[in-house]
C-alpha cells in the first residue's frame, strides 16, 4: 500500500535526502544574494514598500511635493498649500486663534491624564488632588499645566477676538464663522468655570456658588427671578436646581460639572472648531492683511462682474 | 500704603492671568495702532493721488514686481506654527514649574469665604451687580453681550476696513469696541479682582482689606427723591423714565447717525438701525447706572412688585 502511495518507494527516502542536499546548496546561494538586496534596498528606505504606504508622495525638494506635504497630511491640510506672502506676517494675525487650538489640545491631553487619578465624588475629589500635587510622579506639573493652560486659553480667546475685530474681519463673507466663534468663546469661558469646581476646595465652591447663584434670578426660570415665583419656580424645580443637579452646590454638582467638564462640553466645542476651522478656508483662507479700500470704493463690490464694470 | 496687601492680590494664583493680561492688552493695542496708523497713512496718500492709487499694491509692506505674490505654508507657515508651539509650550512649563495652581482647603457650605469672588473672567459681571439686580447683572446682560457680540456683523455695513488695520475708515465700530471691551469689560474686571475686598467693598490699591470696616450708606430709590410713594405711581414713574431713556437715547443716536454718519445711516435698513440703537443704549446704560450709584447713591430707577431696574 505504501508502495502505490509512494511510487518511489525506497528511492524516495533517498531522494529526500538528495533533495535537502540540493536546497541547502542553492540556499547557500540564494540567501546571500537576498540579504545583499535586502541591504541595497534598506540604503534608501523611502522605496520600501512600508515606507510608500505611509508616505503617498517623495519628498525632494520640488515646489509640488511641498504643496503634497500639507495637502495629503490629515493634520495639516486644513491649510492651503500655498498663501499670501504677507499672511504669514505675526504683527498681522498675532497667532491667537492657532495658539488657542494648541492650548485645547495641551489641555484635552494633560485632562486624560488627571481623569484617571481623579473621582468626581465628595468623598474622593479633593483627596485625589492631594494626591496628585504629593505622590502621583509629575503630578503637581500635570495639574499646573492644566489649570494655567486653561486661564492662557481664556486670554488667547479673548486676543483672537480682539484681533478679528480690529481688522473687520468679521465682514462678508466671514460673518457665519464670527458666530461660531463667539459661541466657542461662551464654551470656552463655561469649561474654564466647570473646571474650577473640580478640586472641590473653598475657592471652587465659593466661586460656583456665587456664578451658579446667578441663576436663581433668571427672569421667569429662576425661583428669585422676575416672574419666576408666579410661574412655579421653587428652589427645588428652578434652571439653577437643574444647573446643580439639587439646590446647593453638592456631590450632584460636583458629577455634573465633571460630566459637562469633560465630556459634554468638549464634544460640542470640538465639532464648533471643525465648523470654525471648515469656514475659515471655505471664506476665502484668513481675512488679510488685505489691500486697503478708499473711500470711494466702499460702496463697490469688490470682485465679480459688477466689479469688471459690466 | 499696604505693600503687603498689594503684593498679595497681585500675587494670587488666580489673579495672575489678569495680572498678564494688562501688559499683553498693552502690547497688542500698540501693535494694532502702530499698523492702523500706517495705513491710514497710506490710505490718504492713496486718496489723494489716483494714479498712484491705480498702480499700488495698496499695503504698507514692501513689494516689487517680480516678487510672487503667494509663499507655500510648508514651510513659509509651518515653521512658524511649529515654533509658536514650542514657545507657548516652553511658557506653560516654566510658569508651571514655578508657579502653583491654588488650591484652598476643602469646600466647606458653612465657612463662607469673604470675599468670595467668582473666577477672575467672570469678575466684571459680579462687580455688574453692585449696580444692577442678579437678574440683569448675571442673566440679561451676559445674554445681551453674547447676542450683541453674534449681531455684530449684521449691524456694521461698513464695507471699509475688511481684512487691515485701520481707524480712520471704522472710527465707530472700533471706538464702540474698544469701549466695551477696554472699558466695560475688562476695567470691570480689573476693579473686581484688584479694588474689591471683604464684603465687596472698595478698598483703594495699597489700602489695608479690613475685614471689619462698615461703610454706611444710605441708598434711595429715584422715585423717592421725586416723593413718589405708591407702588402703582413708582412703576408708572420707572416704566416712563427707562422708556424715555430709549426714546429719547435712541433719538439722539439717530440725530448723531444722521449727522455724523450719514453714509452708514443710508446703508442700514431699519431692523439694523434699530438694533443698533437698543444695543448700544443698553450698552451706555451701564456706565450711566453705575454714575447714578457712585454720585447720587441712586439704587433703582424702576421699582416694580416682579423686578427692580
Amino acid at each position: 500500500m505504501a508502495d502505490e502511495n509512494n511510487p518511489n518507494g525506497k528511492n524516495g527516502k533517498v531522494g529526500l535526502v538528495d533533495r535537502v542536499k540540493e536546497d541547502i546548496q542553492a540556499m547557500k546561494v540564494d540567501i546571500p544574494t537576498k540579504a545583499k538586496e535586502q541591504i541595497e534596498g534598506l540604503k534608501d528606505p523611502t522605496k520600501t514598500q512600508v515606507y510608500t504606504s505611509i508616505f503617498r508622495h517623495k519628498h525632494d525638494d520640488t515646489p509640488r511635493n511641498r504643496a503634497l506635504g500639507v495637502l495629503s497630511n490629515v493634520f495639516l491640510h486644513l491649510h492651503p498649500a500655498k498663501i499670501n506672502r504677507d499672511a504669514v506676517r505675526y504683527s498681522y494675525t498675532w497667532g491667537m486663534g492657532g495658539i488657542t487650538f494648541f492650548l485645547f489640545i495641551i489641555l484635552t491631553y494633560t485632562g486624560v491624564l488627571l481623569m484617571f487619578y481623579y473621582h468626581p465624588s465628595k468623598v474622593q475629589a479633593f483627596r485625589d488632588v492631594l494626591y496628585l500635587e504629593h505622590d502621583v510622579p509629575f503630578g503637581k506639573i500635570l495639574r499646573n499645566m492644566h489649570r494655567w493652560a486653561a486661564h492662557l486659553m481664556v486670554i488667547g480667546v479673548w486676543l483672537h477676538m480682539f484681533r478679528v475685530f480690529l481688522t473687520g474681519s468679521y465682514k462678508k463673507p466671514r460673518e457665519f464663522n464670527w458666530n461660531i466663534g463667539v459661541l466657542l468663546l461662551v464654551f470656552t469661558l463655561l469649561l474654564s468655570f466647570t473646571g474650577y469646581l473640580l478640586p472641590d476646595d473653598q475657592l471652587g465652591f465659593w466661586a460656583v456658588t456665587v456664578g451658579t447663584n446667578m441663576a436663581r434670578a433668571t427672569p421667569l426660570l429662576g425661583h428669585e427671578g422676575p416672574f419666576g415665583s408666579m410661574l412655579g419656580m421653587t428652589p427645588y424645580n428652578d434652571v439653577r436646581f437643574g444647573l446643580l443637579g439639587g439646590s446647593i452646590v453638592d456631590a450632584n454638582a460636583l458629577l455634573r460639572s465633571y460630566i459637562w467638564h469633560c465630556i459634554g462640553i468638549p464634544i460640542v466645542a470640538s465639532i464648533l472648531m471643525i465648523v470654525h476651522f471648515w469656514r475659515v478656508r471655505k471664506d476665502g483662507g484668513i481675512s488679510g492683511p488685505a489691500p486697503v479700500m478708499l473711500e470711494a470704493e466702499g460702496d463697490k463690490p469688490r470682485r465679480g462682474p459688477k466689479a469688471a464694470g459690466e | 500704603m499696604d505693600w503687603r496687601q498689594i503684593w498679595e492680590i497681585c500675587s494670587a494664583p488666580d489673579n495672575v492671568p489678569i495680572v498678564g493680561l494688562i501688559p499683553l492688552l498693552g502690547f497688542y493695542i500698540y501693535l494694532a495702532w502702530k499698523q492702523a496708523h500706517a495705513n491710514d497713512v497710506l490710505i490718504e496718500q492713496l486718496e489723494g493721488d489716483a494714479a498712484l492709487a491705480k498702480t499700488h499694491h495698496r499695503k504698507t509692506w514692501p513689494f516689487k514686481p517680480g516678487w510672487q505674490k503667494e509663499v507655500h505654508v510648508w514651510p513659509f507657515l509651518l515653521r512658524i506654527e511649529f515654533l509658536a508651539a514650542i514657545i507657548v509650550t516652553i511658557i506653560l512649563m516654566v510658569w508651571s514649574i514655578t508657579l502653583n495652581a491654588p488650591l484652598e482647603e476643602p469646600a466647606n457650605p458653612n465657612l463662607t469665604m469673604n470675599p468670595a469672588k467668582a473666577p477672575w473672567y467672570f469678575l466684571g459681571l459680579q462687580e455688574m451687580l453692585v449696580y444692577f439686580d442678579p437678574w440683569i447683572a448675571g442673566v440679561v446682560m451676559p445674554t445681551m453681550i453674547i447676542i450683541g457680540l453674534m449681531v455684530i456683523p449684521y449691524i456694521d455695513t461698513n464695507p471699509l476696513g475688511s481684512g487691515y488695520y485701520t481707524w480712520k475708515q471704522r472710527k465707530f465700530s472700533i471706538g464702540t469696541f474698544l469701549f466695551g471691551f477696554i472699558i466695560l469689560w475688562v476695567a470691570m474686571i480689573i476693579i473686581g479682582t484688584f479694588i474689591r475686598g471683604p464684603g465687596w467693598q472698595w478698598f483703594w490699591p495699597g489700602q489695608t482689606w479690613d475685614h471689619n470696616r462698615l461703610i454706611y450708606e444710605v441708598n434711595r430709590d429715584l422715585p423717592d427723591i421725586f416723593g413718589i410713594a405708591s407702588n402703582l405711581g413708582k412703576a408708572i414713574f420707572g416704566a416712563i423714565v427707562v422708556g424715555g431713556y430709549y426714546l429719547l437715547g435712541g433719538f439722539l443716536v439717530y440725530s448723531l447717525f444722521r449727522r455724523y454718519m450719514g453714509k452708514d445711516f443710508k446703508r442700514m435698513s431699519l431692523l439694523q438701525f434699530g438694533l443698533t440703537q437698543f444695543l448700544l443704549l443698553s450698552m451706555v446704560a451701564l456706565p450711566l447706572k453705575m454714575g447714578l450709584r457712585l454720585l447720587w447713591h441712586i439704587k433703582y430707577v424702576w421699582i416694580t412688585p416682579w423686578f427692580n431696574v
